[in-house]
């Protein structure tokens, strides 16, 4: 039976990212549709009509939205390479791990971006709390994962990449050298595996979309 | 091997009831903790540190928090009367419901509670909407799972009960008979339901409990 594989994403979408890489470490053919949100397709209001959003995943027809919601149905439908461990323990690690990036650590680096002064202080210093936690999950490990990316990897990946252009746009540092070494080690790692290397949006564009994201929020 | 399972919770939290709930379906022996958040204990902080709240599940000395992942590993690990689907898509359109009533509903109910009069109403307006989205998902259907109560059952506990409490007190009313049929005898149909009943606050006692807090929330933004 040939199997459709469709993802709606954007060019810049952190969370469509995660999806990029599930489909290909997994060796999943697909067709990728990069929308337009300000201009959103009849596709994407018919595949997601309850949020509107990217990304949303159709296979056969059928659709899935939320990415870290996708990522787990790419795991369990296609076996091969697996992103979740089989120990419920550890799913349940990974799971709550990842709902901590999206809800804490996300938000908090998000706030030192779009601050000066003492509220960018502030924000810096519960960013590194968030971002201390994460450093101390990687004691003894290449990856989140273990030896080899995982669920964990994926949900965090946007790490990867965004600090360096927030931390060039607001010229401060948030993950340094002294404080998180096993960070900028995953970080590296990471972003330089084959199938995540290919797949990162071009930097000057991000490095422009978020400038003026910036400069919105600050208005 | 002795199964040691202890699960840290309040008779008030929905998020810990759920759990319970959960345990109770598949018939899990546990022994429950009693937490008094204002004084939370030593085990607590130990084994949540990050958030410090309830849920916490400690299986053999390992700590799961979060009621959702827990709710997952409770699946996983007893395979009797399973909460989530088989068919992955299934499960996925199950986790995507769970979120919605998580990350959307619930923070809105929040608002409903806490805004203003004059926000008030908007923030109601758009309550319904979510609300009516919710209640396509059950067309048709007896529970959420299907015939019998699963996953986005337990997660929806919170807007069956808490939701319909807070409403009364506060003098909303949002999922009524008339606007919500569908939702509305849902409603009945799980709270009539044994293993439910034993893990929902005493009605009354849950009622004083919410009028205490709102009292409390307004003394406290109540100008000098």
């Amino acid at each position: 039976m040939a199997e459709e594989v469709k993802l709606l994403k954007t060019w810049s979408s952190l969370f469509g990212l995660r999806i990029v890489w599930a489909l290909k470490l997994k060796g999943i053919q697909f067709d990728s549709i990069d929308e337009d949100l300000t201009n959103k397709s009849p596709l994407l209001l018919q595949y997601n009509p309850v949020y509107k959003k990217v990304p949303v995943l159709v296979h056969n027809g059928k659709s899935i939205s939320e990415s870290l919601v996708i990522i787990e149905y790419i795991d369990e439908t296609w076996k091969q390479n697996p992103l979740l461990s089989q120990d419920p323990y550890e799913k349940a690690m990974a799971r709550f791990w990842a709902k901590f990036g999206d809800d804490k650590v996300l938000s908090s680096i998000w706030s030192v971006f779009i601050n000066q002064g003492k509220e960018q202080e502030e924000a810096l210093q519960v960013a590194m709390e968030n971002l201390k936690l994460l450093e101390e999950n990687l004691k003894g490990k290449k990856f989140f994962g273990g030896e080899k990316i995982g669920f964990l990897d994926l949900a965090l990946g946007w790490l990867a990449n965004l600090i360096c252009v927030l931390e060039e746009l607001s010229d401060i540092k948030i993950i340094d050298k002294e404080r998180f070494p096993l960070l900028l080690g995953w970080m590296q790692e990471f972003s330089q595996a084959p199938l995540i290397n290919e797949s990162w949006p071009p930097r000057e564009k991000l490095l422009t979309k978020f400038q003026i994201m910036r400069e919105n929020q600050s208005l | 091997m002795a199964e040691e399972l202890k699960l840290y919770g309040t008779w008030v939290s929905p998020f810990s009831r759920r759990v319970e709930l959960a345990l109770k379906l598949k018939g899990i022996p546990y022994e429950y903790i009693e937490e008094d958040l204002h004084n939370k204990s030593p085990d607590l902080i130990k084994y949540n540190p990050i958030h410090q709240k309830v849920p916490v599940l400690v299986h053999n000395g390992k700590p799961i928090v979060e009621s959702l992942v827990i709710l997952e590993y409770i699946d996983e690990t007893w395979k009797n009367n399973p909460i989530l689907p088989q068919d992955p898509y299934q499960r996925a359109l199950a986790r995507f419901w769970a979120k919605f009533i998580e990350e959307k509903i619930l923070p809105l109910a929040m608002k409903v509670t806490n805004s203003e009069e004059k926000e008030k109403e908007k923030v109601v307006v758009e309550m319904f909407q979510l609300m009516k989205v919710l209640e396509g998902e059950l067309n048709g259907k007896d529970f959420f799972g299907g015939e019998s109560i699963g996953y986005v059952d337990i997660v929806a506990t919170i807007i069956a009960v808490w939701f319909q409490v807070t409403q009364e007190v506060i003098g909303v009313k949002i999922v009524s008979e008339e606007k919500f049929p569908v939702l509305f005898k849902w409603i009945e149909k799980l709270k009539s339901i044994d293993v439910v009943k034993e893990c929902i606050p005493p009605r009354d006692k849950h009622i004083t409990y919410v009028k205490a807090r709102i009292e409390a929330a307004l003394l406290k933004s109540a100008p000098n």
